[in-house]
């Protein structure tokens, strides 16, 4: 099986590697949807979606078929060119990011040193998708959705990076790989327990960062109807819910492998439970973290009221950069006072 | 190296017309969208030589943050594109005089006697474990320690600048107290319980409707 693989010429390698990761991740988007129906159904007291097939399972199947037939809408004065590649723009760096994510020890696409900052780029670019279809669809709703998404991706953008800055100080790498193996020990040596502020911070930016509530003020569908996609239709709609699903999925699997040790196993260190486990494999460890934190963004969504600009702002700006900056100083010197057990010199 | 090659060729065309576009196009907006676009394919180029810090960081950074506010800006300013175009004629020779002398300088230095291939060799390709990252940061905060905290210290400034000089203070605008608004807790800060005992009233006289009141109303209204 390995010999037929390496006798392959890498660009088919690699198309059959990329579409390992997209098929399943498209299809933990539609399912990730229903879950969400569901999820916050059941926390209100409802039942959610349960008429097509077995307990509604077949739901998203029949929301990607009505989405495929209906018209894509063109407004008469949007601007057309921009208006059809928005979102484009929106999905191809939500996808691309997976590139670099480790799914297992070796078990990756890309395994590049800056693999942290090309994942901190790619991120940054989704904003482009919202604000060029709030003004190419020359509505004021969808301008004033693509305004605020503007403002408040670049206010989290900064805790998000400086939160990575602690990870990479912490870890002393920018690779993915090497930020998971340098967690390894046994869970009280993840990342999370020495970098709690910053976990926090990463996690709650990244809620913002993916436009989600209780920070979807650039959808805000009881003051600006939908926002920025206001003005979109059929599959061209269905296009940037794909990639704010993926993105959702993204921050998940990374809060996942930066604070939560990724593939590691909960059980290491621990003396009877890390034997009888040791036949889990680690991706299943990593999908279940994730799985996790998914679950965490739909509890968010059906517990909190949308956040008031305002203090969407303060709470970027005035809070969660300066606690970044003065928890990377605390990192900084204990990185360099090697304290234990995260930073204890190797024995 | 054919592929490389290739490649090199593609991004920098994109670049080129990238740029061109940006100074062409009468719409502002495109023309950032289009300086974002040479912005991404200059990144591809620096990745190309090997220097993928640079390129990730100049996506990161130019593109990911500087770029989305100069957006934010354009798009809100309301660009009068007709009285632009009626200066355009008046002020070509003075451009086109500009732009010689620039392209005259640039001539002279940038010949390929200064910045020929055989000026620079060739340098070696870094093996695949090679993290320029590293090598990057050592320089900066070993070799260039002082520049790189005089650069800091500049922008410093400059932001510190930027903000007092658009802070302007206007007590007539209404603004909410953050710190005062987390502090209210339940108890007397927020709600006065009154205990009042129950009062005796006479029973309500029932009111007689004025009639005339109501016809003049209408009459008003008519």
């Amino acid at each position: 099986m390995m010999e037929l693989w390496s006798a392959l010429p890498t660009p088919v390698q690699s198309v059959i590697a990329i579409t390992a990761i997209i098929l399943p991740l498209l299809a933990a988007v539609a399912w990730y949807t229903y879950a969400e129906r569901k999820v916050i159904g059941y926390i209100q007291v409802r039942i959610g979606p349960n008429r097509v097939g077995w307990r509604g399972l077949l739901q998203p199947i029949a929301d990607a078929l009505k989405l495929l037939m209906k018209e894509i809408v063109l407004p008469t004065k949007a601007s057309t060119g921009l208006f059809l590649l928005a979102p484009m723009i929106a999905i191809a760096p939500a996808l691309a990011a997976w590139a670099v994510i480790p799914f297992d020890a070796g078990l990756v696409l890309a395994d590049i040193n800056a693999g942290l900052l090309y994942v901190l780029a790619l991120t940054s670019l989704g904003v482009y998708g919202v604000i060029i279809a709030g003004w190419a669809s020359n509505s004021k709703y969808a301008f004033l959705g693509a305004m605020r998404a503007a403002a408040q991706i670049v206010a989290y953008e900064i805790a998000m990076g400086f939160a990575l800055v602690g990870v990479l100080v912490a870890a002393g790498s920018l690779n993915l790989s090497a930020i998971v193996e340098a967690q390894s020990g046994s869970v009280l040596t993840w990342f999370w327990l020495p970098l709690l502020p910053l976990f926090g911070v990463y996690y709650i930016s990244g809620v913002a960062e993916t436009n989600r509530a209780p920070f979807d003020v650039a959808e805000g569908e009881s003051e600006i109807v939908a926002g920025f996609h206001v003005d979109y239709s059929g599959m061209a709609f269905a296009i940037f819910f794909l990639a704010e699903y993926a993105n959702m999925i993204l921050i998940a699997m990374l809060t996942a492998l930066l604070f939560f040790g990724g593939w590691l196993s909960p059980f290491q260190g621990l003396p009877v439970l890390e034997e009888t486990f040791a036949w889990v494999p680690g991706i299943i460890w990593l999908l279940l973290k994730t799985f996790f934190f998914m679950f965490v963004f739909l509890w968010l969504r059906a517990t909190f009221p949308r956040y008031r600009y305002d203090q969407i702002m303060r709470l970027g700006w005035k809070v969660f950069i300066p606690i970044t900056i003065a928890w990377i100083l605390v990192v900084a010197l204990a990185v360099i006072l090697e304290v234990p057990p995260w930073w204890s010199a190797p024995a | 190296m054919g592929f490389e090659k290739f490649l090199f060729y593609i991004f920098a065309a994109i670049t080129v017309f990238a740029a061109g576009m940006v100074v062409t196009r009468r719409n502002p907006v495109h023309s950032v969208l289009y300086l974002v676009l040479a912005f991404v394919s200059s990144a591809a180029l620096w990745i190309l030589i090997e220097a993928e810090f640079l390129g990730i960081v100049l996506v990161l950074v130019y593109v990911g943050a500087v770029m989305v506010l100069f957006l934010f800006v354009v798009m809100m300013l309301d660009i009068d594109i007709a009285s632009i175009r009626a200066q355009f004629i008046r002020n070509l020779p003075l451009g086109l005089f500009v732009a010689g002398v620039m392209v005259l300088n640039m001539l002279l230095i940038l010949g390929p006697s200064n910045f020929g291939l055989e000026q620079f060799a060739k340098p070696d390709p870094r093996p695949a474990g090679y993290s320029n990252t590293a090598e990057l940061g050592l320089d900066l905060y070993t070799t260039y320690l002082y520049q790189f905290e005089i650069a800091a210290v500049i922008l410093l400034v400059a932001i510190i600048a930027a903000i007092r000089l658009t802070l302007r203070r206007r007590p007539e605008t209404k603004y909410q107290d953050p710190s005062q608004q987390v502090r209210v807790r339940k108890g007397p800060s927020r709600v006065r319980l009154i205990s009042m005992p129950p009062e005796r009233t006479p029973r309500p006289v029932p009111v007689a409707p004025a009639p005339a009141a109501t016809n003049d109303n209408k009459e008003t209204a008519e």
